[in-house]
């Protein structure tokens, strides 16, 4: 074989694993999609390229019932989360990447232990909490519940991004007479924009997809965020499964994220690399 | 280090004067005072409810009995059950075969599931750190998984594991893998590999990429190196790439057996109440609210926050994990 | 400034979603689970009632496992969630839910003596009654009575006979090219469902009740491993490898694309087998379940479904009066001659308007009177957990996990683990 011939064949063989991987990756979703656009009995016959295009699916989905609301639901827990993280994140961030002072080391330890948290192990106890408050079936309840795994992850990363600043920058501030917080927000912040993006982007995808802390605190369907509504989602009419509305709204609340995703690509494999956010 | 992930951020500020000036002072009070808000929500999202948790497990706490909740030692953990017969038995959690299965199904599922993954993630990424045409697009694509919320891509491999309408039966059957429909989710032959299934899809781009970052910070000169020896690649591979990105891979081995550890939300949509799959996270939620045993599930859930740190804590050791970022 | 105007973004949004979580509010939330068409008949009963009062009432919708629908209500409950007004609630469950919910038995002292006493009595928890009765539900063996003639067989009076005309009918239909038939379809998936069908073949044996009401764990005998055995041959044999994952709505979809020759299922299947688009209309009828080969009792699983008031309501009057409207005699009848629902009055068995419309109703009230209960009052709160082992040691069995001697002598001890020292 000659030299050629083996660069070629090893083009070749690298070519058929990038296909193979692509569509591992892709199928499953692409199905749900030709699925979600079947009606009726066109459902239960299997076919591998699409065959309808009816909307009767996605029209079901948003124009009965309450999914619009999770949606809603689902966009303001996340949000919130996102922002309240990230505010408190930030200046804690400062804190443990910019001062030294006694117990920094232990502290941070804790945090990255926490991040890393089995969740069933503080439901008990949140739940009791939740009941205490008077938050049960309530958003709050969540935005709470969702700092356990938001906060210490954006911490984290926004601790190892900080450090990494210029400390000219710090120490011109300092000459200048500038306070910590006006170090924070005024020097340090412009330029942590693609460090917030990313953390903020992880945690919201982060809080979107949490299932368990949401399929326990609230309980009727207007409160319900997506991956609980989707779970629960029972089919009002006479078939058995309603496979076909499951479909569109996984592709519904999926699509977003996808666009998302192929955005902020780079920004994300940055983030993952940085915190090794939960997958 | 490879990865950032696993280095302690260092302060910049010098150590070494003498005396702490009053800037410095200033700093250190501010600092505290930046910290008080995130440290007081994490006391009361972690900390409190974790140890509310663990001292329920020491009561004999029913959501159905208001006000029940009286300490009675360790008797969900274990407790000598006298018959008054001369006979008797020992009970509770650590006496309680169904939870040793879930620890069991927990321990087969994390250690086949993320094995699985990091040989696929590893190939993925070797295939990702080669020069091609459309490269961000592969990238952009094996991200879709991961960012598809658990319950959906549950959903969406429920369809596709359907045993009648199911199109990966119709597709072993096309190709003669299979000779009859297998009803993937419920046969509980299948129930544990359909789970591992559906986890290794969703979880492997996160292996790859956390991989692939360790692969990118290699240096290229070794590289050059090893060709102009003529050293073949597939060496290569083992003898260099591979002991230089084993920390990032033993730090993204971790990241993940700590996730599959506490698996819960692709079991309970997958392959509800199915004997084979009930894993920890999943029998302590049973018996904190479909059972009525809050004190006994509470148990459940210390003693599985006990189990996961135990791994953790052996797995660091053991592998020598650099998360402290010591160099 | 950046921080200021983050605040305010934040309040933007609490705002929004409080007011949001106001404005979609209507006067009462009932919570009920689904088979079939049990939705939209709800839809349209609480639709008359708010023509009828103005009270507006929202349906929290659940899934149709339930299990999964217990679990959740028992967590809403002692949450003392005050968003849910009125639960239906399954006939086992008043027991185990009792202290959440509103006693009726002065409210609905004007009507109580219309319903079966024996239905009353299971709502009735120390004197109180927890619950009134929507419908009640007894299933049936149903069988396509033209394949049956085609081939010439009885509908069969025992399981041995069942499993003989099944796999004889289902061959023959598949050498004449009708390749998807099953013999017969049922419910195998491991959740409650399976307790009632399993508890159905094993009383129907001779084999008891599990736990028997003085509080005796019975199921470790010869008769109950007899007939789990047999069932044990079914998956794969006359019914299909994925019924150990059907529930009632799965088992449904086969039969009534006319791909089964027998069904157990309850009531609700028949009018909507009867329907249009069914390809099985006017194909098929019932009967009731066989005996097992040591056995002489057609055991029928009772099941049924009630309305409970929760005690957390902030609405009590309303939801009283809304309960009272789903389980009155109109609404009762129109269940019946719409979705086939067994009425809990027995003046309706005898109302020429359902006879008429549903002559089935009548055939099935001796089934229901016959129908044996599952072990909810003697294992009380811990039904829930005896539930789960029995289904899962059955499960394993048909599965072929070990056989129904092994597993049975496991469950034993099991539950002897869960009764402790008394239920």
């Amino acid at each position: 074989m000659s030299g050629r011939q083996k660069k070629l064949l090893q083009q070749l063989g690298l070519w058929v694993l990038i296909v193979i991987i692509s569509v591992y990756a892709l199928f499953p979703f692409y199905y749900a999609i030709i699925t979600s656009f079947k009606s009726g009995s066109a459902i239960f016959q299997v076919t591998y390229w699409p065959t309808d295009f009816s909307l009767a699916n996605y029209w079901g989905v948003l124009a009965q019932g309450r999914f619009p609301r999770n949606i809603f639901n689902s966009i303001v827990v996340s949000f919130a989360v996102v922002v309240l993280s990230l505010l408190l994140a930030v200046t804690a961030a400062y804190a443990l990447a910019r001062v030294r002072f006694q117990g920094r080391g232990i502290l941070l330890f804790t945090i990255l232990s926490v991040s890393m948290f089995p969740q069933i192990a503080v439901l008990a106890g949140l739940f009791e909490m939740v009941r205490g408050l008077g938050l049960y079936n309530n958003l709050l309840s969540l935005i709470l519940a969702y700092m356990i795994f938001t906060l210490p992850f954006t911490v984290w990363v926004l601790t190892t991004f900080m450090r990494d600043l210029p400390i000219e920058l710090e120490e011109a501030a300092i000459v200048d007479g500038a306070k910590p917080h006006q170090i924070i927000f005024q020097v340090f912040m412009p330029l942590m924009w693609p460090a917030l993006v990313t953390t903020g982007l992880l945690a919201f995808i982060a809080a979107w997809n949490e299932f368990l802390f949401a399929l326990t605190f609230v309980s009727n369907d207007a409160q319900r965020t997506v991956p609980v509504a989707i779970a629960l989602l029972s089919g009002a009419t006479e078939q058995e499964i309603p496979w076909g509305p499951i479909m569109a709204a996984s592709v519904i609340v999926t699509v977003p994220l996808v666009i998302l995703v192929l955005i902020f690509q780079r920004r994300i494999v940055a983030g993952l690399t940085a915190g090794a956010v939960k997958g | 280090m490879v990865t950032a992930t696993s280095s302690l951020p260092q302060a910049e500020i010098p150590a070494g004067r003498k005396k702490k000036t009053q800037l410095t002072r200033e700093k250190i009070r501010a600092a505290w005072i930046f910290l008080t808000p995130m440290i007081l929500v994490l006391l009361a999202v972690a900390a409190w409810p974790l140890i509310r948790t663990i001292w329920l497990g020491f009561t004999d706490a029913r959501l159905s009995v208001p006000g029940s909740g009286q300490w009675i030692g360790f008797e969900n953990y274990l407790f000598w059950l006298d018959y008054g017969d001369g006979e008797g038995e020992w009970i509770g959690l650590l006496a309680d075969p169904t939870w040793w299965r879930a620890v069991w199904n927990t321990v087969y599922f994390t250690v086949i599931a993320v094995s699985i993954e990091t040989l696929l993630g590893l190939l993925v990424a070797l295939v990702l750190n080669a020069q091609f045409a459309g490269r961000g697009f592969v990238r952009a694509a094996i991200l879709v998984p991961w960012a598809i919320p658990t319950i959906v891509s549950a959903k969406m491999w429920d369809w596709m594991l359907n045993d009648q309408f199911g199109i990966l039966n119709d597709m072993f059957m096309t190709l003669g893998l299979i000779s009859a429909p297998i009803a993937w989710t419920s046969s509980p032959d299948t129930a544990m590999a359909a789970v591992i299934m559906v986890d290794v899809w969703k979880t492997t781009p996160f292996m790859a990429l956390l991989i692939l970052a360790g692969m990118q910070m290699l240096p290229g000169d070794v590289y050059e190196a090893a060709k102009v020896d003529g050293i073949h690649p597939v060496k290569v591979f083992f003898k260099v790439t591979l002991p230089l990105i084993k920390p990032a891979i033993m730090v993204a081995v971790i990241f993940r057996m700590l996730d599959s550890l506490r698996i819960f939300d692709l079991i309970y949509v997958l392959t509800p109440n199915n004997a084979q799959t009930v894993t920890m996270s999943v029998y302590a939620r049973q018996h904190l609210f479909d059972f009525d045993n809050f004190a006994y599930g509470s148990a459940a859930s210390t003693l599985l926050f006990l189990i996961i740190a135990g791994i953790t804590i052996v797995y660091i050791y053991a592998g020598r994990v650099n998360l402290s970022g010591d160099k | 400034m950046r921080l200021r105007s983050q605040t305010s973004v934040m309040a933007l949004v609490l705002a929004s979603f409080v007011a949001g979580t106001a404005a979609s509010a209507a006067d009462l939330s009932i919570v009920s689970g689904a088979v079939g068409r049990d939705i939209d008949e709800l839809r349209k009963h609480l639709d008359m009632f708010e023509a009828e009062t103005g009270i507006s009432v929202d349906i929290v919708t659940m899934p149709a496992s339930t299990t999964d629908q217990f679990g959740q209500y028992r967590l809403w409950l002692s949450a003392e969630n005050p968003d849910i007004d009125v639960y239906r609630v399954d006939v086992i469950w008043a027991p185990q839910l009792s202290a959440h919910f509103v006693d009726l038995s002065e409210h609905a002292a004007d009507v109580v003596d219309d319903h079966f006493p024996a239905i009353i009595q299971s709502q009735t928890v120390d004197g109180r009654l927890v619950a009134l009765p929507m419908f009640t539900d007894a299933p049936a063996l149903y069988y396509r009575s033209d394949l049956l003639e085609k081939h010439g067989f009885e509908p069969p009076a025992t399981w041995v006979e069942l499993t003989e005309t099944a796999k004889a009918i289902q061959d023959a239909e598949r050498a004449e090219g009708h390749d998807r038939i099953w013999g017969f379809v049922w419910q195998g998936a491991a959740y409650e469902g399976l307790t009632v069908n399993a508890l159905e073949w094993v009383a129907s044996n001779g084999g008891g009740q599990i736990v028997e009401p003085d509080g005796e764990i019975s199921i470790n005998n010869e008769n109950a491993a007899e007939i789990i055995d047999l069932a044990a041959t079914w998956p794969g044999n006359i019914s299909p490898p994925g019924v150990l994952g059907y529930r009632e709505e799965e088992a449904r979809g086969v039969w009534q694309v006319g791909d089964a020759v027998f069904m157990r299922n309850w009531p609700y299947a028949y009018a909507l087998s009867q329907s249009d688009d069914s390809a099985v209309q006017d194909l098929f009828d019932i009967t009731p379940l066989p005996t097992g080969p040591s056995g002489d009792q057609n055991a029928a699983g009772l099941g049924g479904w009630n309305l409970a008031v929760s005690e957390y309501s902030p609405n009590k009057e309303a939801a009283i009066e809304l309960v009272k409207y789903l389980a009155s005699y109109e609404i009762q009848k129109d269940r019946a001659i719409e979705t086939t629902r067994l009425p809990t009055l027995p003046a309706l068995y005898e109302d020429e308007d359902v006879l008429a419309a549903q002559p089935v109703i009548g055939e099935w009230l001796p089934i229901f009177q016959e129908a044996v209960p599952r072990p909810s009052a003697p294992t009380k709160a811990n039904y829930n957990q005896v539930s789960q082992e029995f289904w899962t040691a059955v499960h394993a069995t048909l599965s072929g996990n070990g056989d129904a001697a092994t597993n049975l002598t496991q469950l034993e001890r099991n539950l002897m683990r869960i009764r402790r020292a008394g239920w």
